[in-house]
């Protein structure tokens, strides 16, 4: 494993409701390492989007607080000052956006928006920076760079726009690149393209990546650990291999029997109870995914869970994995999937 | 016979430019499909986006105008009938939209939207209306106090439940599904899956269901049809089209759907270049003069392919 990149140590990120804080990601600790690919999996609104906006700093800063330490290059990230910060950001660290419809800007050129990251970070010639940027179209795959370079996002297609997208972010040779669902909005055969896109530039590059999804099948094929999120925390955390092999807690077992993909011929899907609850209703104590697997009895819970190490580098919160098994295993028959 | 059965279907947008904006070109955006759907069976129609699915599926339930084709309905030309006639083959087929955040009208209660067809097509009094939406909304897994309520005070399980409602309220034959889950997360994906299918069982019902998600069609489809360009270019039953594909572009598609082994993620990416460059050198062998597929030619009695 190569030397951490970033380190994030008990971050908590509250947002203001009505005058009061309530956090969306809570205490959590992850590390990324040079050259891995870090996948945080989980449904929508379990706190994944905004612990990849706390570490680049785009929460407003008005109504969000901030806790704990985002370390990268020897410095808090939450601490600097916007300047600061701003000499950091589209240099060392890259942010790929979901939807490349909206992340570029419509009334530039390809090559403008290329060209602007190189422009507040490297000291290059203007001849330098278009060649640095034919380069880097001519990386993320795109063939007829010279034409592209002055073309307009509306004349590219979505995987187009998306190959301009990663080589935005990859201008400035980033040691961290933050990429928050970055094949959601495209196609299956363009996701395809994409993927296999990053994980080459990777190879090349050997920055380190935190990847957002909610997709277990692009956590497949593109990551090498896994931090499984549920209503602010990670509830697990280990190799890509064994989060697929060998899941332990409930949230990711349920998680994973829900794909259709996974499921045997003829089985019916998973459905998980309930809904990921509301920031304000959310219950702080205990643990958190309890309410959605009720027939596990509350003596299997832990009073403050925390995450248990089960073997070198798998970690599990809560103590109710050891005896988990789904309500229809137990009883025998069909879970009434709409209660 | 089948309860629906689509003949050589093509819609056509005109292009307008130039004096006068007079018609300079078409956009054939569905050009020449036909197939079939028995009743209580589940017909999947799969593609990249620009492909046509979803202009077919709103010509079925005559939101588009049909310009030429046939779209036989228990019989009858539904792109022909007018007035009365019309109606009485319309109610029976219904649609479920993709996006439940724009597909429910904001400022009404869930028991107007989901009485609305009862009131295009029933006389009954209020008293009967709530009682009919009542029950609906208890079938869908929902509070029967909820028809008082707006939709922005539901999630977006329980908003594509009441889209399903809506669309249940004229027990209709065929439901037309335009990409029902892919709005929504895994978990709720498996919720409304799960429930399709048994109101599927319950109701005698035929899908034909439209999305991009190759996982979602093999897990809920009899036979499916699979397009490019405004043509089908392999259609047969789910099991031969993921086991067996033969078209390029099928092979294609089904090589890009995530591998879910970890393990073996680099023999796929290996795999999908080699389908890629292929797909590439192979094109004109595969597609006629206008990068167009050519007609189906049946291999076996359910599987057929295009070929030149």
């Amino acid at each position: 494993m190569g030397k951490t990149v970033l380190e994030i140590e008990n971050l908590r990120t509250s947002f203001n409701i009505k005058g009061e804080y309530y956090a969306a990601v809570d205490d959590v600790s992850l590390n990324i390492h040079e050259n891995e690919v870090l996948a945080v999996v989980g449904e929508s609104g379990c706190g994944k989007s905004a612990l990849a906006l706390s570490i680049i700093g785009l929460h407003d800063l008005k109504n969000t607080k901030l806790e704990g330490q985002v370390n990268f290059k020897g410095e808090n990230l939450l601490n600097l000052s916007r300047a600061r910060l701003n000499k950091i950001r589209g240099k060392d660290l890259g942010m790929i956006f979901q939807d490349p419809m909206t992340a570029l800007n419509p009334l530039a050129t390809i090559g403008a928006q290329i060209e602007e990251p190189m422009k507040y970070h490297m000291k290059l010639s203007s001849a330098d920076m278009k060649k640095r940027t034919l380069e880097m179209l001519r990386r993320v795959g795109i063939k007829n760079e010279t034409r592209i370079y002055s073309q307009y996002p509306h004349e590219l297609s979505g995987g187009m726009r998306q190959r301009v997208v990663i080589a935005i972010a990859l201008a400035c040779d980033p040691v961290l690149l933050l990429a928050d669902e970055p094949t959601t909005a495209l196609d299956v055969t363009i996701q395809a393209q994409i993927m296999d896109l990053m994980k080459e530039l990777q190879a090349q590059m050997k920055s380190g990546i935190l990847l957002i999804t909610h997709d277990l099948g692009v956590v497949a094929e593109m990551a090498d650990r896994v931090a499984v999120m549920y209503a602010g925390q990670v509830v697990e955390l280990a190799e890509v291999t064994d989060i697929f092999a060998n899941p332990q807690h409930p949230y990711t077992r349920s998680l994973l029997s829900s794909i259709p993909s996974n499921l045997p011929e003829g089985g019916r899907l998973h459905v998980i109870q309930g809904i990921v609850p509301a920031l304000q209703n959310l219950e702080r104590t205990g643990c958190r995914f309890a309410p959605r697997i009720p027939w596990i009895q509350p003596d299997e819970h832990e009073q403050n869970p925390s995450l248990h190490e089960v073997k070198p580098g798998h970690f599990v919160r809560c103590t109710c994995y050891k005896n988990f098994h789904f309500e229809e295993e137990e009883s025998g028959e069909e879970a009434n999937v709409l209660t | 016979m089948s309860l629906l059965k689509v003949n050589d279907l093509k819609v056509h947008f005109p292009i307008r430019g130039g004096f006068l904006q007079r018609v300079v070109d078409q956009v054939r955006a569905t050009d020449g499909i036909s197939f079939e759907i028995q009743p209580g069976e589940t017909y999947g129609l799969v593609g990249e986006s620009g492909c046509g699915k979803t202009t077919t599926g709103r010509a079925v339930i005559g939101l588009n105008h049909v310009t030429s084709g046939e779209i036989l309905f228990e019989g009858k030309d539904l792109a022909k009938l007018r007035g009365k006639e019309k109606r009485l083959h319309t109610r029976d087929i219904q649609m479920i939209f993709q996006d439940p955040y724009s597909s429910l009208n904001v400022r009404k209660r869930v028991l107007d939207i989901v009485a609305e067809p009862l009131r295009n097509f029933e006389r009954m009094s209020p008293d009967e209306e709530r009682k009919k939406v009542q029950a609906l909304i208890e079938r869908v897994g929902l509070n029967p106090e909820a028809i008082y309520r707006y939709p922005h005070q539901f999630s977006g399980g329980q908003r594509q439940r009441i889209g399903i409602a809506r669309a249940l309220t004229l027990n209709p034959k065929l439901i037309v599904a335009d990409e029902p889950v892919s709005a929504l997360d895994v978990s709720v994906q498996a919720q409304v899956l799960n429930f399709m299918q048994d109101i599927q069982k319950e109701f005698n019902l035929s899908y034909l269901f439209i999305s991009h998600d190759l996982g979602v069609i093999q897990h809920l489809c009899d036979r499916m049809g699979i397009m490019y360009r405004g043509r089908l270019v392999e259609e047969g039953t789910a099991e031969e089209i993921y086991t067996n594909p033969q078209h390029l572009y099928t092979k294609r598609l089904i090589s890009a759907i995530p591998e879910m082994d970890p393990t073996l993620r680099l023999e796929k990416t290996h795999l999908r270049q080699a389908i890629n460059d292929e797909y590439r050198t192979g094109y004109d062998e595969n597609f006629d003069e206008n990068g167009r597929p050519f007609d189906l030619k049946k291999i076996t009695e359910t599987h057929s392919v295009s070929r030149p």
